[in-house]
């Protein structure tokens, strides 16, 4: 029993009760609060990951509380090298979310003083903030099926009214839309994962009891659809994608960070982790049409990315993309491709993160999202524009950035996969390198066409980056470049419980390479 | 030697209902002998004294140990662990309703008066209003917890009339739109009598077959005799018609946004848990105990009518634009869900318990709900009474922030989002479904599991209309001329309250209202 997990939980929730507790008029301080318990959260993490111990038990900082015994269910909690950085990701991205968020309840103005978006209420909206974090780390930290499933809808709600009352025109579309995707998977989920309990027949819903336990080559198919389909939408693969670019150009700038950087990043944790590892027989049965699909994701995201004008819509396609890559990556069953695949997760929550802020930053100094209403950045704002390009250069995964090694990884891994329908896999690998070259146009013609030429006339007033803005933008480009050279410390957490699951699956291991440890 | 042997009768185990049933007959009393300034006074404490009181002789009876095993009263009443569970929940149900029932404004002044006439407005001024409505919910609380206690269909029977008749003279005693509500009186009434006609028919088909009216009896002749007969098949289906009307399954349930919509809301609320709740039980009594031992025939019945009455209920309810019948088809699907639940059966006994415990919780975790949300929607008033119209609702979230939170939180529990009481209801029942489907020998095998799906599927349909309300309620602008919301009285202030509380309080440590369903479901129901 270790209580590490419990507290990383219960500090943001309490820090939301509090916060929506204040008095009336102290917007000033619930923004402080805030930011102190998220940092807080961040210190915690971090002297809890710092105890984390690669080479030991799989699940540590392990906790378990009776919580309904009537159903079997367990309030279960415990990390693996995986759950570990994803939630370290989430522990990262809220400060950082927070002080970009800090003034948007407040009523988005442009330079001209037009009113993008009301005012609306500070404290709810840091409050929401706080809980989501609390369901961010329970999602991942759970190591009871049901606890993980009541997370990974219950999460739904506060990013729900994030984006309904705090977002753009569109919002209340965007956000009802989100919800009856995510509802709609996870409802599905539940039946499968009532179906697992019930079959199992073994009267509880922790994970490790669960490894293995349904041998029912059928049974194991229509479960692992269950949980499947929840996790596509989710992630979101092709064709169940169409809420994310809705979603994520509504949402405000840090709530979409946190929805592509860390939400998404749920689905493709769970097809990891529960999809692969409780299902072994129908994974491998379904790794082709799976991986096809990915490819397709990877491809039509890139290409329709290149065809957007709105910035926000542009980066949610870049991501449709990206998770293609990271389902590749999960289902071509070889230890590089799945260690790539899970470095990518948090490579991608930093980059696509700094990418959202940047260009949020920018939306809100002009007030529209459209890349053809900018031009010239560069001259007038060039720190920010500096911020821009790097974030939008580890978008494209630039070697040295830390996105490019998780990339290559998958893509190795995945060319030389020995697993069932290792053909099919090593084409897939080929026909997303097509992506890479796709990657390149669509940022750097959104760059060129904001950043560069001539300075259009409403850019002209703009201020450059302040202090706060810097503070949001700097940490993560410092992350971005130092994974990119250093990503050692990432893969020696996440190698272990790769391997583990793809012993659990069935794959033979021998060949664990540490490519992708430095340029 | 031709005396007549005097019937014994439990007096101690069926304390609650005579506790109720008296207190009504005292309140008919009140009604003519107490002088008209009086009777409210007498009434509000009569009411809710004797509802605490009958709840308190429920826990007494559960905590002294003291469930009985055998029917009561001759074999007309089984006052098992079910059934006092099922009172204890409709008790606390009745006794919030009752404290809506005390807000002014919600009753019409002269009943007999035509509407908009000078008698009406005579009426109005003169301040008068309908004490009677406390004992007629009182009578329609007795009948209530008779229903589901009944051991033998002839109880059972009048136990559906004295629930019902009070139901039918409350709906039409709204204060605002009259005519709506007259209207949603007469055509409960003629559905209701329909219906009771049908279970009626039904009872004297089994009749003939079993040659008993008994519950038992009636599941010892199934042993014995002919599957087939048309008698029992016809009786069967007559008795299954009068019941799903009640519960307002499809296709029987086109009443219920009508009278819903018409009835005076706190009479709604008291519909929509109490009878829901009532009537449940006495399906389960029905199907479980009479026609335990023709669940091979009656299972597939019950699939097609749960899987219609839950797309029924949640596609409808999409095209709703009044908050009310909004609800009504939202407890439309809601039956669907339970009636999931009702097919759960099993070969052992233990088993069954277990989906027992799964309906019981969500019976008390719905019913409890649904007050709270109908509490939220008498306080939301246009000049003309309760804003219905759901355009009304728009941006309700800016005007009393408080109020739309809660009303969204009592829509989430509805959806069945995790952390709110609704989702381990809904969880409870699929489970205990597709449990049951997985059975080796089970006679729908795979049909429970593709049933489960129908249910999330209208989950997922369901959860489009909540979420609509909380689109208006949050993320549209305020109308200039938005509905007034009342200040609420101490009463609605609690009831509001005490639904909150148990919603969220169950949603995030369900055990404690499990593990009572669990010590209640345990016994089954005495065969």
């Amino acid at each position: 029993m270790s209580p590490w997990l419990p507290i990383l939980m219960a500090v943001p929730v309490v820090g939301a009760i509090v916060v929506a507790l204040l008095p009336k008029g102290s917007d000033k301080l619930a923004k402080q609060v805030t930011l102190l318990v998220s940092l807080l959260v961040l210190v915690l993490t971090g002297v809890m990951a710092a105890g984390f111990k690669p080479s030991g038990e799989r699940f540590q900082f392990v906790a378990e509380y009776d919580w309904i015994p009537s159903f079997g269910v367990k309030f279960g909690v415990g990390v693996d090298g995986v759950a570990l950085v994803l939630i370290a990701l989430s522990a990262v991205l809220v400060p950082i979310v927070v002080l970009a968020s800090w003034h948007d309840a407040d009523g988005v103005k442009t330079a001209d003083g037009t009113l993008i978006t009301p005012k609306r209420s500070v404290k709810t909206y840091f409050s929401l903030l706080l809980v989501l974090e609390t369901m961010m780390i329970g999602v991942f930290a759970a190591t009871d099926i049901f606890l993980f499933y009541v997370f990974f809808e219950a999460m739904l709600i506060p990013m729900y009214f994030m984006i309904g009352s705090y977002g753009g025109a569109q919002r209340s579309y965007a956000a009802v839309k989100f919800l009856l995707y995510s509802l709609f998977g996870g409802l599905l989920m539940l039946v499968a994962v009532i179906g697992l309990y019930v079959v199992a027949g073994s009267k509880t819903f922790m994970f490790p009891e669960l490894v293995g336990a349904i041998q029912d080559p059928t049974m194991q198919k229509w479960l692992f659809g269950g949980f499947f389909i929840a996790f596509a939408i989710k992630a979101p693969l092709w064709p169940v994608h169409t809420w994310l670019p809705d979603a994520a150009a509504q949402a405000p700038a840090g709530a979409a960070v946190l929805l592509v950087g860390v939400l998404d990043k749920v689905g493709t944790f769970g097809m990891l982790r529960f999809c692969l590892e409780l299902f072994p027989d129908a994974a491998k049965t379904f790794t082709v049409p799976i991986v096809v699909l990915a490819v397709i994701s990877i491809i039509y995201g890139a290409i329709v990315a290149i065809g957007q004008t709105d910035m926000k819509r542009l980066i949610a396609y870049t991501s449709i993309s990206h998770f293609g890559f990271i389902v590749m990556g999960v289902f071509a069953m070889s230890s590089v491709a799945q260690s790539g695949a899970a470095l990518y997760m948090v490579n991608h929550g930093f980059a696509t993160g700094a990418l959202f802020l940047a260009a949020g930053f920018l939306i809100a100094r002009r007030g529209s999202p459209f890349i053809g209403d900018y031009g010239g950045v560069q001259k007038v704002a060039p720190v920010l524009a500096g911020f821009f390009l790097v974030a939008g250069l580890a978008g494209l995964s630039l070697p040295g950035l830390s996105s490019f090694v998780s990339e290559f990884m998958v893509m190795i891994g995945t060319y030389s996969s020995q697993a069932h329908g290792s053909g099919a896999l090593t084409a897939a690998a080929i026909v997303s390198a097509v992506a890479v070259i796709l990657a390149a146009v669509y940022i750097l013609w959104m760059v060129q066409r904001t950043l560069n030429g001539p300075t259009a006339e409403p850019v002209k007033p703009f201020k450059d980056l302040n202090a706060r803005e810097v503070w949001v933008l700097a940490p993560l480009v410092a992350l971005i470049i130092g994974f990119g050279f250093f990503p050692k410390p990432l893969l020696d957490v996440i190698n272990p419980s790769v391997q583990q699951t793809l012993t659990n699956v069935g794959v033979p291991t021998s060949t664990i390479a540490e490519k992708g440890t430095g340029q | 030697m031709n005396s007549i042997p005097a019937p014994t009768i439990e007096y101690g185990t069926l304390a609650p209902l005579l506790v109720v049933f008296g207190a009504a007959i005292i309140g008919v009393l009140v009604e003519a002998f107490a002088p008209r300034y009086l009777r409210k006074a007498i009434h509000v404490p009569l009411t809710l004294l004797s509802l605490a009181g009958a709840f308190a002789l429920v826990l007494v009876q559960v905590l002294r140990g003291q469930v009985s095993t055998t029917a009561s009263a001759v074999g007309a009443l089984a006052v098992d662990g079910p059934s006092l569970f099922i009172w204890g929940v409709i008790l606390v149900l009745s006794f919030v309703c009752v404290l809506l029932i005390n807000d002014e404004g919600h009753f019409v002044a002269s009943a007999a008066a035509v509407p908009g006439s000078a008698d009406e407005e005579e009426a109005e001024s003169a301040g008068g209003g309908h004490t009677e409505v406390y004992p007629l919910v009182l009578f329609a609380v007795g009948g209530m917890l008779l229903f589901p206690a009944s051991h033998d269909l002839l109880m059972m029977f009048v136990a559906l009339e004295v629930m019902s008749l009070p139901l039918y003279l409350l709906c039409g005693l709204a204060r605002r739109r009259r005519l709506l509500s007259q209207e949603a009186s007469m055509k409960y009434f003629l559905l209701g009598a329909f219906s009771s006609a049908f279970f009626l028919y039904g009872t004297a088909m089994i009749y003939g077959y079993a040659g008993t009216v008994s519950l038992p009896g009636i599941n010892q002749a199934l042993a014995r005799g002919a599957a087939l007969d048309p008698l029992l098949m016809i009786g069967l289906a007559m008795l299954g018609v009068g019941l799903m009307f009640k519960i307002g399954a499809a296709p029987f349930q086109a009443w219920k946004p009508d009278v819903y919509q018409g009835a005076p809301t706190p009479i709604t609320a008291l519909m929509a848990s109490g009878t829901l709740v009532a009537a449940v039980g006495a399906v389960l009594r029905v199907f479980w105990v009479g026609l335990g031992n023709l669940d091979w025939n009656w299972r597939p019945v019950i699939w097609g009518v749960a899987a219609l009455t839950m797309i029924v209920g949640s596609i409808l309810a999409i095209t709703q634009t009044d908050i009310k019948r909004m609800l009504a088809y939202s407890s439309i699907a809601h039956a669907g869900f339970l009636l999931v639940g009702v097919m759960a059966t099993f070969g052992t006994a233990e088993q069954n318990a277990s989906s027992l415990k799964a309906i019981l919780f969500y019976l008390a975790v719905y019913g409890i709900t649904t007050v709270g949300a109908f509490a939220v929607v008498t306080l939301v008033r246009d000049p003309g009474g309760e804003a219905g119209h759901l355009s009304r609702w728009a941006g309700l979230g800016k005007r009393a922030p408080m109020l739309a939170g809660v009303f969204a939180f009592f829509l989430l529990a509805f959806a069945g989002i995790p952390l709110t009481s609704g989702f381990f209801g809904k969880y409870a029942v699929f489970a205990a479904a597709l449990d049951s489907g997985t059975q080796p020998g089970d006679s729908m095998g795979g049909w429970m599991a593709a049933l489960v799906v129908v249910g999330v599927v209208a989950s997922a349909i369901a959860a489009f209309f909540y979420v609509r309300v909380i689109v208006l309620m949050f993320f549209s602008e305020p109308s200039a001329d938005g509905p007034a919301i009342a200040v609420p009285s101490m009463g609605t202030v609690t009831v509001i309250a005490v639904s909150l509380l148990v919603t969220v309080g169950v949603g995030l440590y369900p055990e404690s209202v499990l593990g009572v369903a669990d010590d209640a479901a345990r016994s089954l129901f005495i065969r």
